[in-house]
């Protein structure tokens, strides 16, 4: 059976150049990056035009690039890295209800340590109000944190427009921009933003890498003691390898980029409209047009997530829900609850992510395939006797 | 071909994929609806009762493939046990049934107990009503 993957927002296969590039950082180049004999000046050429490649993409200059092992990690140090670097000038942290778990969670922790958060709502289409973050701003106020885009709903967040806010009040910014990076066009000057979290292995990169970009002049401590790599922010060898990969996958969506985002863009509308003609009560989480080029979701009401994700996976097509029975939570997605969905809806949800390698031909086998599936679980489902 | 890293094993997935009993009884004798929609599972059982026997079970389930493969499961093991035989039924042995369930499941397939415990007392509850007229 031809498979068919639509959850290029959870990971995307590594493109075949990247792993190519990549190759020869395990064998021949295996130098320790920080040896001054040939093998490691190999590994460092590589490291710092890696480094050059990602600044360039993002408009940033290569002393502002942090290598690190993941969006996660960027996340964690951009978080605890200014919090504790500042918390003589404050303890106040703002932020949002539908931030990926990687930024949710170390808020948790800050909090356990001391530190306050706010966490604030978002609008039906999962906006972020910016006068939300202006009022929520206080003197102890030293760092607000948005992300770019929603992983979930692929909401687009005003960044820009918070990011001007929180200059003027003198408190960095962060975006974890996970899901925009090598998407969409990101440049850090125009969003003036002094931290942004990227990961690798969301635009056909490596796993285990990702970047974090600091600001010149940004007060954050190290995140990682050792031996002082990473210009003694994130000690630990470097990861050359897939340093070269992430190089080499941003040089590849920097030539790429404009054209794929518009052909996403047409079959994601292909796909939504199907999907509202083909399938009645089902509805689009997320904005109507402020939303990633590949993010497609929806909820089908009187079904459960989980359930139409098998039933998609026995046909071989690969996609994602925000229910979650008896996994990591037994809670519905936290992104759909903030943005008002009931949580008997929030169970029914499913989200495609479109990516390099899909074609028309897939979008129509799901339009296909989905309206059975839907049918034969709803004719199973106590929920939907009232709607016959 | 049993995949070893799949979620549910075969048994369970194809109790998911060709759940038996599905569907609403006409006259049932009696009906248990548990669950939550809320929580993400809802389930309704409908029993036939002759002479103290259920002869026949049927179900509507709303949740995860564990659901509805308990369901499935507990339907089947219901029909042709007299009724107190059947309030034995534990999710213990419809798990069992299956061949198990990942432990985060095996909480699904406490509704299938509730259920059919709901539907018998349902029906038992008439059963002392019609005695008393």
């Amino acid at each position: 059976m031809r498979r068919i993957y639509l959850d290029y927002a959870a990971t995307t296969p590594t493109h075949p150049e990247v792993v190519k590039a990549m190759l020869p950082y395990f064998t021949d180049a295996f130098g320790n990056a920080s040896s001054i004999y040939s093998y490691g000046r190999e590994a460092r050429g590589a490291v710092e035009e890696a480094r050059t490649k990602v600044a360039e993409l993002i408009g940033a200059r290569s002393e502002e690039i942090i290598f690190t092992g993941g969006g996660t990690e960027a996340d964690n140090y951009a978080l605890k890295g200014v919090a504790y670097a500042n918390e003589r000038k404050g303890n106040h942290i703002i932020t949002t209800s539908i931030e990926h778990r990687a930024v949710l969670e170390v808020c948790k922790f800050l909090e356990s340590r001391g530190f306050k958060v706010t966490y604030l709502p978002v609008d039906e289409y999962g906006l972020v109000t910016p006068d939300d973050v202006k009022r929520a701003i206080t003197d102890k106020t030293i760092l607000i944190s948005v992300m770019h885009a929603n992983n979930e709903v692929g909401t687009i967040e005003p960044v820009e427009e918070i990011c001007k806010i929180a200059r003027e009040a003198g408190v960095y910014f962060h975006t974890d921009a996970v899901q925009t990076v090598g998407h969409i066009p990101v440049n850090v000057d125009e969003l003036k933003v002094d931290l942004l979290a990227i990961s690798g292995h969301k635009f056909y990169g490596p796993n285990g890498v990702g970047v974090l970009y600091v600001r010149k002049g940004t007060k954050l401590v190290s995140f990682m003691h050792g031996g002082g790599q990473e210009r003694k922010c994130r000690a630990g060898t470097e990861n050359v390898p897939a340093i070269v990969g992430l190089g080499k996958a941003v040089e590849l969506v920097g030539q790429e980029m404009g054209k794929e985002a518009e052909r996403q863009a047409y079959l994601r509308d292909k796909l939504i409209k199907g999907l509202l003609e083909k399938i009645d009560h089902i509805r689009v989480n997320g904005h109507p047009t402020k939303r990633l080029p590949n993010n497609v979701n929806v909820i089908v009401d009187f079904v459960e997530g989980e359930s139409l994700l098998l039933s998609l996976d026995s046909e071989g097509i690969c996609a994602s829900t925000g229910s979650a029975c008896g996994m990591a939570s037994p809670e519905p997605s936290h992104v759909l609850l903030a943005l008002g969905v009931p949580p008997e809806q929030a169970h029914g949800s499913l989200r495609f992510t479109l990516g390099r390698e899909n074609t028309e031909t897939d979008v129509e086998r799901v339009l296909e395939v989905l309206p059975g599936i839907v049918a034969r679980l709803r004719a199973m489902s106590p929920l939907s006797k009232s709607q016959k | 071909m049993t995949d070893p890293w799949s979620l549910y094993n075969d048994k369970v997935m194809e109790h998911f994929r060709n759940p038996r009993n599905v569907g609403e009884m006409e006259n049932p004798d009696g009906v248990g609806r548990v669950g939550d929609p809320i929580c993400g599972d809802v389930m309704e059982l409908y029993i036939k009762v002759k002479d103290g026997i259920i002869v026949d079970a049927k179900f509507k389930t709303f949740g995860c493939a564990a659901a509805i493969a308990t369901s499935s499961m507990v339907t089947d093991m219901v029909k042709g046990k007299n009724v107190e035989e059947a309030l034995k039924i534990s999710n213990k042995a419809v798990v069992e049934a299956l061949d198990g369930l990942p432990p985060a499941k095996v909480h699904c397939s406490v509704l299938a107990e509730d259920a059919l415990k709901a539907a018998i007392e349902d029906y038992l509850g008439q059963q002392k009503l019609k005695k008393q007229t």
